[in-house]
């Protein structure tokens, strides 16, 4: 008998099959993952998500008897009080019979195949196909994330990065060079000494001789190391510095008293998934978050999403403060820049003229990408304010963007269009 | 209902104060490897010892949970090729085993020489005690000696032809790419259950080594063949050239019944890759067949022994009242049988019906009543016990057990009966009960319903026309009146078609009459 500890063998033998299956389900994840996000609180975007997927892509078939035809016979445990000729009315709905006694070949034929898929999963099948647009700016000025590339070997190092390989080829080439005694030999020659010395009659000269060999022999493997300092070589790495492209994403959110709820929720919700998107696919992003009612400040992450502020509406002192923070942190030439905007589309009239000279002639200069979210309980009659003044910057401008979004359904079409691979162009 | 009545419950003689001469082996939960050595070295005394079991080397391995799910879904063998149904598999008992609704297997057992038994970090030592008794003398024993284990499997190499077979479609995936070699393991998945020949046990060794011979040789042959000129020509028939060398030329045998032999013997136009992959799945269906035909027998086989062993263990004063009560308790929950209408009911728990035959063998051969002497003359009271278990584990399989072995007794004690289920008719008549009129009833048919032959359909190849239209026709020999699920079968029959490359029909045909029920068509898509 033989104990094996194979605890500490490498987990998740089968992550090469699951991620076949998820590639394989894949059509049906997607669907299940829009339905997913409808129902799903902000609060619970980055947690795990169990999706139910229909097994049409992911079904085994195989030839099996039909339920519904033929007669057969079962023979069944736990009978309680039945008599032979006793007649049981089937159930309806189902030509199961008394409870299915070959039906139940593995659990298969079940129609829903429910599975949880990790964040990570999830997040991928999410934002697949989509990417920043207009992401040209690269220069190289942050240098955080040096990344250690192979450099060929030295002599010195850690003995994690021996490099036992040449070490040893190393060692064999010195050991012929300099004719060290090989194990073999010095066997063979003591296997000889001892036969001679068992020899009758003892022929002294050669013991003698046969002695001395050895001697020699042991002398120089002592003096010639097998393995030496010199045949040391180690893996040598380098720190390389990754380029990285920097973008800065602003976030606009209004935060009056005319958002409700649950259209604040709604602009939570878009803000959620575009934050998501870039901290999972730009390590280098930064995002800036302002809202505004009719002051607008720069806040952190908490706040914007769980903060509770109302007030009235001044658009336009969101969009100065993005002016002024672009201006003190983030050069042009230097960041890409992206904003996204949601609010009601309700603004002090008076105000919407500054608004539209802020947005046309300082912000979209400056700007990558410039999207506009309105979001409402249901589409109204006519036009907002807002709506109506960006219209025209829309028309004027081919990197301003806007969308309306009334349910949550609609978020991710209309992220997925605002960033598909192809939007922006 | 709960099966209050089934007697085994407990071990025979009851906790008994016998003379304890030794100290016990280990106390509390806690294990290690040399509690496990000290253990093994009992429980193989009693079992290779007193109860003269016969068995493999053991090879002992200890894995984590997560192991075991990744055990479960490459249908427990420690390797396997890649494919998306294992993953299917994984997400699926991951998802129950998270929830709590289902706990693991405490061991999984591998029929191969040596013998792997897997044994889970979680067990305590009572638990592993249990599981070293139950898989590596219990099922090891069965593997090593039943008739149909030695003529299907090959314990010895069936490890190395698993990792070929890894390599292999691994290889196939990286020249052919992962979707084309999903779709032949998909379709060869789908006739799995066609790809046994029944009436026949393996005519020739497989041999991994001749496998990985044969695939380098076409390579080889390939590359030889291969010219750079030929790739200008105009693309008229791509493969044929290829083809003529690799299908077998002799003309096709009718009636075949093993699908996936017929097709990677004589499907026009599959590469001889595809071909292989076909075989390799063949191979592993008729590795798996015997253990499709003696679920009761060897689950009861294992159990019988765990119980046995554990209990001797009790006598002889190595285990402790504590850890005797709680083997007590898992033994129970694992040989519970629910009834018909409770909830959680999915046909007969092979491990209760499996333990309660054997356990009721026992009580034959030791303390007969007149009924059992009328039944079981030729070793009713011989005494024997072990003798005659032996005896049956060797040479019997699941169906012919239980035709054999079923005793009124355990009959009664399960309370089964027989319903007959129309399909025209609105209620089920209730044919036979555990009463004089019916033991010899619902022995046939329990028996008859544990015969793998009677549960799949009967689907044969019956015409094949390879140079004409090359048009393929399967016939299902349809029993009772018991069709194909339709939906299934026109899916299937599009996995054969793909494998074939042509137009595939298949008949359904009553077995008894000739009359032709139905028809299913289909042509491979372009």
């Amino acid at each position: 008998m033989n104990i094996i500890d194979r605890r500490l063998n490498p987990k998740s033998k089968s992550l090469g099959n699951r991620q076949r299956f998820v590639r394989r389900a894949k059509a049906d994840i997607r669907e299940a993952v829009k339905d997913a996000l409808k129902k799903r609180k902000v609060s619970e975007v980055e947690g795990s998500e169990r999706i139910t997927i229909r097994s049409k892509s992911v079904r085994e078939p195989s030839f099996s008897h039909s339920r519904d035809s033929g007669s057969r016979d079962m023979i069944l445990p736990g009978n309680k009080d039945y008599k032979v000729g006793d007649l049981i009315p089937k159930p309806q709905g189902g030509g199961g019979g008394g409870g299915g006694g070959q039906a139940s070949a593995d659990g298969e034929g079940q129609d829903d195949f429910v599975f949880t898929l990790s964040k990570d999963e999830f997040l991928d099948l999410f934002f697949e196909d989509l990417k920043l647009p207009n992401l040209i700016k690269t220069r190289i000025k942050d240098l955080k994330s040096p990344v250690p590339q192979r450099a060929g070997y030295t002599t010195d190092g850690p003995p994690a990065k021996l490099n036992r390989v040449r070490t040893m080829r190393r060692s064999l080439a010195r050991r012929i060079a300099l004719r060290r005694p090989k194990d073999a030999d010095v066997l063979e020659l003591e296997r000889l000494l001892a036969e001679a010395e068992t020899d009758v009659p003892r022929d002294e000269i050669n013991i003698a001789e046969l002695r001395a060999r050895l001697d020699k022999m042991l002398r120089l493997r002592r003096t010639i190391a097998y393995v030496d300092p010199i045949d040391l070589q180690y893996n040598r790495t380098e720190r390389v510095p990754k380029p990285a492209t920097q973008a800065v994403m602003f976030c606009l959110m209004d935060a009056s008293a005319s958002m409700t709820e649950p259209l604040k929720d709604l602009a939570k919700r878009f803000f959620m998934l575009l934050h998501l998107f870039l901290s999972r696919h730009y390590r280098e992003v930064d995002v800036v978050f302002v809202r505004h009612t009719s002051t607008a400040s720069e806040v952190d992450e908490e706040t914007f999403f769980r903060g509770v502020e109302t007030g009235g509406t001044v658009i336009s002192t969101a969009l100065e403060e993005m002016d002024r923070i672009v201006r003190d942190r983030y050069s042009p030439e230097d960041w890409n820049i992206y904003a996204a905007q949601a609010s009601d589309g309700d603004n002090i009239p008076d105000d919407m003229g500054r608004c539209l000279n802020l947005v046309e002639n300082h912000l979209l200069p400056a700007s990558q990408y410039f999207a506009y979210i309105e979001v409402s309980e249901q589409i109204g009659f006519g036009d907002t304010i807002v709506w109506d003044g960006y219209k025209e910057i829309a028309e004027r401008n081919k990197h301003f963007a806007m969308r309306r979004v009334t349910s949550p359904a609609e978020i991710f079409p209309v992220f997925h269009e605002l960033f598909s691979a192809s939007a922006g162009a | 209902m709960t099966m209050t009545d089934i007697p085994q419950i407990g071990p025979q003689t009851g906790p008994k104060t016998a003379l304890k001469a030794s100290k016990p082996l280990f106390d509390g939960p806690e294990w290690n490897f040399d509690l496990i050595n000290e253990a093994y070295d009992a429980i193989a005394e009693i079992g290779l010892g007193e109860m003269g079991l016969d068995i493999y080397r053991n090879q002992i391995e200890v894995i984590t949970a997560e192991q075991m799910l990744d055990a479960y879904s490459s249908i427990g063998m420690p390797v396997m090729y890649r494919h998306w149904s294992f993953g299917k598999r994984f997400a699926h008992d991951e998802m129950f085993y998270r929830k709590g609704a289902r706990s693991l297997a405490f061991e999984i057992v591998i029929n191969s020489d040596p013998c792997i038994n897997y044994i889970m970090e979680e067990n305590s030592m009572t638990m592993q005690c249990l599981v070293l008794a139950h898989a590596a003398m219990g099922h090891n024993h069965f593997f090593k000696n039943n008739y149909l284990f030695k003529q299907w499997t090959q314990a010895d190499a069936i490890l190395e032809y698993l990792a070929f077979a890894k390599k292999f479609v691994s290889d196939c995936e990286e020249r052919f790419g992962v979707p084309a070699v999903e779709a032949v393991i998909d379709a060869a998945h789908a006739l799995m259950n066609q790809g046994v020949s029944r009436n026949a046990a393996p005519r020739r060794r497989f041999d991994p080594a001749k496998a990985r011979e044969r695939e380098i040789k076409r390579r080889e042959y390939e590359t030889e063949i291969y010219n750079e000129l030929w790739r200008t020509l105009p693309q008229s028939k791509p493969e044929a050239k290829a083809e003529e060398v690799v299908t077998d030329p002799s003309p096709p045998i009718v009636p075949e019944e093993n699908l996936l032999y017929f097709l990677e013997k004589h499907a026009p136009k599959l590469p001889a890759w595809k071909r292989e992959i076909l075989r390799i799945v063949r191979v592993l269906s008729t590795y798996f067949y015997p253990q499709r035909q003696t679920k009761v027998m060897n689950e009861g086989c294992a159990t019988f022994v765990h119980y046995e062993i554990m209990n001797r263990l009790y006598e002889k004063g190595l285990v402790t009242d504590g850890s005797m009560l709680e083997f007590m308790h898992m033994h129970s929950a694992v040989v519970f049988q629910p009834g018909f209408s409770d909830r959680g009911f999915s046909g007969f728990n092979p491990y209760a019906l499996g333990f309660a035959m054997m356990r009721d063998i026992k009580r034959i051969c030791l303390e007969p009543t007149d009924e059992d002497r009328q039944w079981f003359p030729d070793f009713a009271g011989n005494g024997q016990p072990m003798e005659t278990l032996k005896d049956a584990w060797a040479n019997f399989r699941d169906e012919s057990f239980i035709h054999q072995f079923l005793s009124p007794k355990v009959i009664r004690d399960f309370r089964i009966f027989h319903i007959r289920n129309k399909s025209e008719d609105h209620a089920v008549r209730v044919e036979a009960i555990h009463d004089e009129m019916g033991y010899r009833d619902v022995r046939r048919l329990l028996a008859r319903q544990y015969d793998v032959s009677q549960q799949d359909p009967d689907i044969q190849v019956t015409d094949a026309d390879l140079s004409g239209s090359r048009r393929l026709v399967l016939t299902h020999f349809v029993r009772d009146g018991i069709l194909l699920d339709k939906d299934e079968c026109d899916r299937t029959l599009m996995h054969v078609a793909r494998l074939w490359g042509f137009r595939v029909r298949l008949v359904e045909v009553d077995n008894m009459t000739g009359a032709k029920l139905r028809e299913h068509e289909t042509l491979p898509l372009p």
